[in-house]
């Protein structure tokens, strides 16, 4: 339809007469803005190729030499070998055992204790102050006391992780169970439910979502604990493994180590979540 | 007529630092009978949410005390169903399993049959297996009220239980109240800071005095029962609403620490 007397019409149907009465065109970015899943996955990819994009143009193109930043087919072929003759299992065996081993640990003395230090201010009043005291002791300090008391065993490594992570944990779960709105108590109260139920049954369902997402938080520090541990004083693992490539100038192997302890971390976050959504449907908007 | 629950010579003072301790509730002398509906009305910081919390047994009284069926009560009990202004469903929990959570004292079998019934009695049977952040908030209240009466309480406790819903609602479920309670005939004690919503409701207003609280006068609502949507707009009703709107109006001018900032505008 065109008269030349008419006001514009838009696309829409709808008709502006460019006396602003125009429809403003909505800002592209609005700030807080959702966007459907799968344009963030994309957004995400594409981020990931450009990485590797500018990898690539830096090594295969020369920007920089070679034994600093293999390529991307020497990374892929190191990990193929590290892969084939078995070691690589070997290593993320030996690793993931260390490093289940320090984080369970931890968190069974933790969880408990942790609870506990939140209901009761005269267990935090006696545990707080020196866990806070230790807390700012970098665990890595420890390494060589810990290998003068016990060698480079599996202990020691136990022993560092749990110095690592439990002196945080612990913290961390109390201020979990402080969150517990008081209304929750007070009503099981009101129930005739006594303080040893009222902690099983309402305080620590309560602080659980908080709880587990403490641990995938403590997990992640285990991780960082574990490979330095592995660096310094170790004979096996993917951290002694990358130890050992540096003396060789075996670059491709370096970065591949790395990779696959971030993939190993990224495997167990996404594992904790994981938890969370099928342990917690009541959180979800639409439950079950 | 036998008194269920007496507030005897009652008064509470909390412990502040480098002064005097703060005299909270001085000298409450409440009487409540079997199957009567009592308000407690008051402007903000009267103390009536302290007073009631202490008839729940989760504050301890400085001096006085009171008893329920001529027991003195030190704690908290089974024999009060406590329902907060604040939402206190577990939200872990689905509505049936939060009115099951107040009969564990009972057999498994009877605790899901029980939990049903009383949900029936709110109207959300349908609703058993939704958990509390599905529900509207005038739903989780019902759910509230349904764990409270499925307890058998010998008196019921609700502190501002409408508090948080909007008019409408509250409208409806001061209705539904009132239905259960003409059916059961419960002992109930309601706080509020609502004069219609005290007078809708109950038999006998306390209406108390803010700073510290105490017991200004106690007001018989002598409108019928059961009482009738349009009650509001009957002579009777105004008068009652009057008469206790002028015995909280200076309070609530009190306790705002508002006289001098409103004598300014009656000035000539």
């Amino acid at each position: 339809m065109t008269t030349g007397l008419d006001p514009t019409v838009t696309p829409d149907g709808s008709t502006s007469s460019g006396q602003g009465l125009r429809r403003k065109r909505r800002r592209p970015y609005a700030l807080y803005e959702s966007i459907p899943t799968k344009h963030y996955v994309s957004i995400a990819l594409i981020s990931f190729a450009a990485l590797l994009a500018l990898w690539s143009a830096a090594s295969y193109g020369g920007w920089v030499q070679n034994l600093f930043l293999p390529t991307p087919t020497q990374v892929w072929q190191s990990a193929v070998t590290w892969a084939s003759d078995g070691t690589m299992w070997d290593d993320v065996r030996i690793s993931v055992t260390r490093i289940l081993l320090g984080f369970v640990l931890s968190t069974v003395v933790a969880v408990p204790v942790g609870v506990l230090m939140g209901v009761n201010k005269r267990i935090e009043a006696a545990v707080e102050p020196p866990v806070d005291f230790i807390r700012y002791m970098p665990a890595v300090a420890f390494i060589p006391l810990t290998l003068i008391w016990f060698g480079t065993t599996e202990t020691q490594k136990i022993v560092i992780l749990f110095i690592g992570v439990f002196f945080q944990e612990v913290l961390l779960i109390m201020d979990n169970v402080k969150n517990v709105p008081r209304p929750f108590v007070d009503m099981a109260y009101t129930l005739g439910i006594g303080q040893v139920k009222t902690i099983m049954k309402v305080v620590v369902p309560s602080s659980l979502p908080g709880i587990v997402d403490t641990l995938r938080i403590c997990m992640g520090w285990a991780w960082t604990y574990l490979v330095v541990v592995e660096l310094v004083g170790a004979n096996s693992g993917l951290g002694f493994r990358i130890q050992s490539a540096q003396r060789y100038l075996d670059t491709p192997q370096i970065l591949i180590g790395i990779v696959v302890i971030g993939i190993l971390g990224l495997g167990f976050d996404f594992a904790f979540k994981a938890i969370y959504r099928w342990s917690f449907p009541y959180l979800s908007p639409q439950g079950r | 007529m036998s008194d269920l629950l007496v507030i005897d010579h009652l008064s509470k003072s909390f412990p502040k630092k480098k002064s005097d301790n703060l005299l909270v509730l001085d000298d409450i002398n409440v009487h409540l009978a079997e199957g009567e509906f009592m308000a407690l009305l008051g402007a903000s910081g009267c103390g009536k949410s302290t007073l009631l919390r202490i008839v729940a047994g989760l504050e301890q009284p400085t001096s006085g005390g009171v008893w329920l069926d001529g027991h003195e009560l030190v704690g908290p009990g089974r024999d009060r169903g406590m329902v907060f202004q604040a939402y206190t469903l577990y939200p872990w929990l689905s509505a049936l399993k939060n009115v099951e959570f107040a009969l564990s004292d009972r057999p498994a079998r009877e605790r899901t049959d029980t939990a049903r019934e009383y949900l029936d009695v709110v109207g959300l049977a349908e609703f058993a297996d939704h958990y509390p952040s599905q529900l509207s908030g005038g739903m989780q209240q019902r759910v509230a009220i349904a764990r409270a009466l499925a307890l058998r309480p010998r008196i019921l406790l609700m502190d501002e239980p409408f508090g948080a819903l909007d008019a409408q609602t509250r409208g409806v479920m001061q209705e539904l109240l009132l239905s259960i309670w003409e059916r059961d005939r419960l002992s109930v004690l309601f706080v509020t800071h609502d004069v219609e919503e005290s007078l809708i409701l109950s038999d006998r207003v306390c209406v108390l005095a803010s700073r510290p609280g105490r017991v200004k006068e106690i007001v018989e609502v002598t409108l019928p029962r059961p009482r009738m949507f349009g009650l509001q707009d009957t002579v009777e009703f105004r008068d009652l609403k009057h008469h206790v709107h002028s015995l909280i109006h200076d309070e609530a001018v009190r306790a705002t620490g508002l006289e001098a900032v409103l004598a300014r505008g009656k000035r000539p």
